[in-house]
């Protein structure tokens, strides 16, 4: 049989987001895979440059959907740490409850999303349902559903009164009853064991080799969480363990989501039932001293990193932002080659991808065969150029 | 007038219209079993006629490189198998054609519509309905001999083989209708690899190639095509019927076909369980599970069919 190339994506069924993965296909075997990002690319970091300290919680909190604390929580640490406050007790507990918060409803729906992308609708249907338990949760405490907004430079907005503290608690106690019911399903499932049980093969060598992290790394048997490695927040006072395995495939990853679920409720636990007494917020300058500071979070997905660089003024020099799927993303080439095209939409899945919160713009010119930066004043004026062909002028606006 | 009974019988009932509206109805029944089993609202009674309305009136696509004829006539062709083979099962107490050998006619008019899908997704000539459409043909070289199978065994023990003579048999002999537990569940499921879907829904698993064989189709072609494979499913449940349960088990006139509505709709209840218990699993899956699993299940029910004539003589 001949080699037939496939384009998967940017626009395909399975993927939520634009991305592109070539394929070579013999019958149904992957031969060869490759990576193509760039179709996602939003200017955030630019735009984060333009705004003050405080505008830019709120645009970070945009970085990702799913993981917006996680995002915000780094970025704050940074900022913190730079306009050296001492931050509350109370405020690292509250930001610690919402971190773990979000990695439960984050893990639901990417268990839904597996048992979509395997063809398994009831337990996507299943989760999702339940995922809305934490989610109210969450409304309940911040009073949004997903981006939250809990942050704010000092502190908290927003404090836990013993009436929410005693209604989340009974919510969490009805989700560990689910979340047993999932890890049970989970692993006596037959289907489930067959479509997932050795697709997307990532033995610990390679994911090191690759630099994978979070669930995808630990699913490799690696050790590896920012939460005990590099204790933030409040972490180092929770007893939680790291969750590994050692099957280094799809199923193990969906193992260690599910029982990382279990360890999230008990840290959840932990802290409402510990919450230390105290303010939740204390004031910061708005002008930040010149210096630099990079800090790095376990997010759901896996460990994100931000560096900020400050210059004395109200707005930051630069921001960078690594998430943790442009780590994850290099592996997925290894998963895919030698698998089947059946198993595609699942092992990308796996990684948990969140591909706009990845990308980023590099020009790179094949002629000359370099890469390119542009700065701000060069891309504004392409810009009103490219608009001027189309017959609209925008070179007078400021 | 000799001639506009049958012409009646064919169209109306228990031919054409009925076939199409209680495909339509099984679909609805499906879905809504599946929504209230997954936790979910469903559609309202109306949705399949809605569906079906709203697609014929939907634009007809035929791509550049497909043959065009072939393209447009494949519906039809699966259309017209599906209600020939309809018009030699019994629903209610008779069929209104039996033959000797009409057993292995409805098997073989039940293969046409799977060609068809094959062809139309080859002819549409794009990535996903050729991957499609090969997974079609691929399917059925591993559900049809299960079926087959599993259908054979009934016919060796009431010793005929028509569709007819097998439901008088179990109706006179309704104590062996238990007997053939073993035939009857392998039949199910090679029944929902043969109307594909969950867990053998891989030729148009739409996360991995979109429509299948259908990607291709739009307007009246997929509204007849999406007709056709309703009808399969009432075809499929009536054969399952009239093979397996005894058909109308000597009932006559109205209770013959109320029994008939009832046992159909709960080989749909077993099917939608099917749908809503598993993930789908992978082709080289399907074909070592139905050759390891299914078809030696269906044997067995074979000899065991075989051991129980000769015991009975």
């Amino acid at each position: 049989m001949s080699k037939i190339t496939i384009p998967f994506g940017p626009q395909h069924v399975a993927l939520k987001e634009p991305e592109n993965f070539m394929l070579v296909l013999e019958g149904e075997q992957i031969q060869g895979a490759t990576v193509n990002l760039g179709y996602n690319h939003r200017g955030m970091e630019k735009a984060a440059e333009e705004r003050t300290y405080l505008q830019d919680l709120y645009l970070i909190e945009r970085v990702c959907g799913i993981c917006s604390h996680s995002h915000t929580t780094c970025y704050i640490t940074n900022v913190e740490e730079l306009a050296k406050c001492e931050t509350p007790k109370r405020a690292l507990a509250i930001r610690t409850l919402f971190a773990e918060l979000e990695r439960v409803h984050s893990h639901l729906l990417w268990l839904g999303v597996a048992g979509y992308e395997m063809g398994f609708e009831t337990l996507f249907m299943y989760t999702w349902r339940d995922r809305e338990q934490v989610l109210d949760c969450l409304e309940l405490l911040s009073g949004n559903r997903v981006h939250y907004s809990i942050n704010t430079i000092g502190g908290v907005r927003r404090d836990v009164s013993a009436e929410q503290k005693a209604e989340v608690l009974k919510r969490i106690d009805y989700l560990v009853e689910r979340t047993n019911y999932y890890i049970k399903l989970a692993t006596e499932e037959p289907t489930i064991f067959a479509r997932t049980s050795k697709v997307g093969m990532l033995p610990p060598e390679e994911a090191l080799r690759r630099n994978a992290v979070g669930p995808t790394a630990r699913a490799a048997g690696i050790a590896r969480d920012v939460r005990k490695d590099d204790p933030y927040l409040i972490y180092n006072e929770l007893d939680f363990k790291v969750i590994t395995h050692n099957t280094n495939d799809v199923y193990g990853r969906l193992v260690v989501r599910a029982l990382e679920l279990v360890e999230s409720y008990k840290m959840i636990k932990q802290v409402l039932n510990g919450l230390p007494e105290g303010p939740i917020a204390v004031k910061v300058p708005m002008r930040i001293a010149p210096g630099e500071a990079v800090n790095h979070y376990e997010a759901p997905r896996g460990e994100d990193i931000h560096y900020l660089k400050s210059n004395g003024t109200d707005k930051p020099e630069r921001l960078k932002v690594r998430a943790p799927t442009l780590a994850n993303l290099q592996s997925v080439q290894y998963m895919l080659e030698g698998g089947w095209m059946a198993d595609v939409p699942l092992v990308i899945a796996a990684i948990d991808p969140c591909m706009s919160c990845t990308d980023r713009a590099v020009v790179w010119d094949p002629k000359l065969g370099k890469k390119q930066t542009y700065g701000w004043a060069e891309l504004r004026k392409m810009a009103i150029e490219r608009y001027k062909r189309r017959g609209v002028d925008f070179s007078r606006l400021g | 007038m000799d001639s506009i009974i049958p012409l009646a019988q064919i169209l109306i009932f228990p031919g054409f219209l009925f076939l199409a509206c209680y495909g339509m109805l099984l679909q609805w029944v499906d879905r809504k079993l599946c929504a209230v089993m997954q936790n979910r609202m469903g559609p309202p009674w109306f949705q399949p006629v809605a569906d079906f309305i709203k697609l014929l009136a939907k634009e007809v696509i035929v791509p550049e490189e497909a043959d065009n004829f072939l393209f447009r006539a494949l519906p039809y062709f699966a259309l017209a198998a599906v209600m020939t083979a309809m018009v030699l099962i019994p629903v209610g107490e008779a069929a209104l054609f039996s033959f000797q050998g009409d057993l292995i006619a409805v098997i073989y008019l039940l293969t046409i519509p799977t060609v068809t899908f094959f062809l139309a997704g080859w002819s549409s000539k794009s990535p996903y309905s050729t991957v499609g459409s090969m997974r079609v043909l691929t399917q059925l070289f591993a559900y049809e001999v299960p079926l087959m199978l599993s259908l054979i065994g009934p016919a060796i023990l009431a010793g005929t083989w028509s569709i007819a003579g097998i439901s008088a048999f179990f109706a006179a002999h309704p104590a062996l209708i238990p007997a053939q537990l073993l035939g009857f569940l392998a039949a199910i499921i090679a029944l929902q690899g043969k109307l594909e879907r969950l867990p053998f829904d891989i030729p148009h698993a739409k996360n991995e190639i979109a429509g299948g064989q259908f990607t291709e189709y739009s307007g009246r072609l997929l509204d007849f095509f999406l007709l056709a494979v309703d009808m399969e499913l009432v075809v499929g449940a009536a054969l399952l019927n009239a093979v397996f349960l005894g058909g109308a088990l000597g009932l006559t006139g109205i209770a013959a076909i109320a029994l008939f509505l009832a046992k159909t709709l709960a080989i749909t209840f077993l099917l939608a369980l099917l749908k809503v218990l598993m993930a789908r699993i992978r082709i080289e899956q399907m074909i070592n599970f139905c050759w390891k699993y299914l078809a030696p299940v269906a044997m067995a029910q074979v000899l065991f069919d075989i051991f129980l004539k000769y015991k009975l003589g």
